[in-house]
């Protein structure tokens, strides 16, 4: 089963989404689809900052392939951990699918739940300081059990 | 014991403490107030699985981890 890549720093986007292309060439797949995230310059941010946790991003990512396995498609994700500076990349998913529709469907869902349960935090790098961005951030489903929300 | 942890942006080094369950757990955190802010949105797991209910029980060894609001991509 494919493996959540992580790399320090930014991306080698071409170097990524050329050997992910090769490595499924022969696989039949009718349509490869890759979202490729990109820091953006806003609110005078110098780039992004991540840190990721590895066990549970690991099983998060599992359980999507087990689902993506039974309708015939693959998934492929790198994520940078640490600094990334503006116009520089994070992020790459990508869904292989025999054909299309899988394959549309899957990335929007996919990156979606990514989005709402990955256990990866993100920070502004801005002033030289590395600083939560917690109104961006949301909260795993489940949350608050500790402060005796359920 | 076990192992408390916490993740991201939560500036605070790893606990270790005696528990038979996360409602044991709360309640020690429930003490402190730095983790006032962080006990209503974090997720909780337990040996890197998560869990959804105060009376998942905890024996020697185990590991807690709370995990804050994310934001990956």
């Amino acid at each position: 089963m494919s493996m959540v890549e992580l790399y320090n720093g930014a991306l080698n986007v071409p170097e990524i989404i050329t050997r992910w292309y090769a490595e499924e060439a022969e696989y039949n797949y009718g349509a490869y689809i890759p979202f490729i995230g990109t820091v953006r310059e806003e609110d005078a941010i110098e780039g992004l900052s991540f840190d990721v946790y590895e066990p549970i991003l690991s099983s998060w990512f599992d359980a999507w392939q087990v689902k993506a396995q039974a309708l015939g498609a693959k998934l492929k994700m790198a994520h940078s951990r640490g600094d990334v500076l503006v116009h520089e990349s994070s992020y790459i998913a990508a869904v292989f699918s025999p054909k299309r529709r899988v394959a549309l469907e899957m990335i929007e869902q996919f990156v979606e739940d990514f989005k709402a349960s990955a256990p990866i935090w993100k920070y502004d790098l801005k002033n030289s300081q590395r600083l939560y961005a917690a109104d961006r951030s949301t909260a795993i489903a489940g949350a608050g059990i500790l402060g005796g929300k359920r | 014991m076990v192992t408390i942890e916490f993740l991201g942006p939560i500036q605070k080094a790893p606990l270790t403490l005696e528990a038979s369950s996360l409602r044991d757990v709360a309640e020690v955190l429930k003490q402190d107030s730095e983790m006032a802010q962080w006990l209503e949105n974090c997720a909780v797991a337990v040996n890197d699985t998560l869990v959804a209910t105060l009376d998942t029980l905890l024996k020697d060894g185990d590991k807690v981890s709370l995990l804050p609001p994310v934001c990956g991509g």
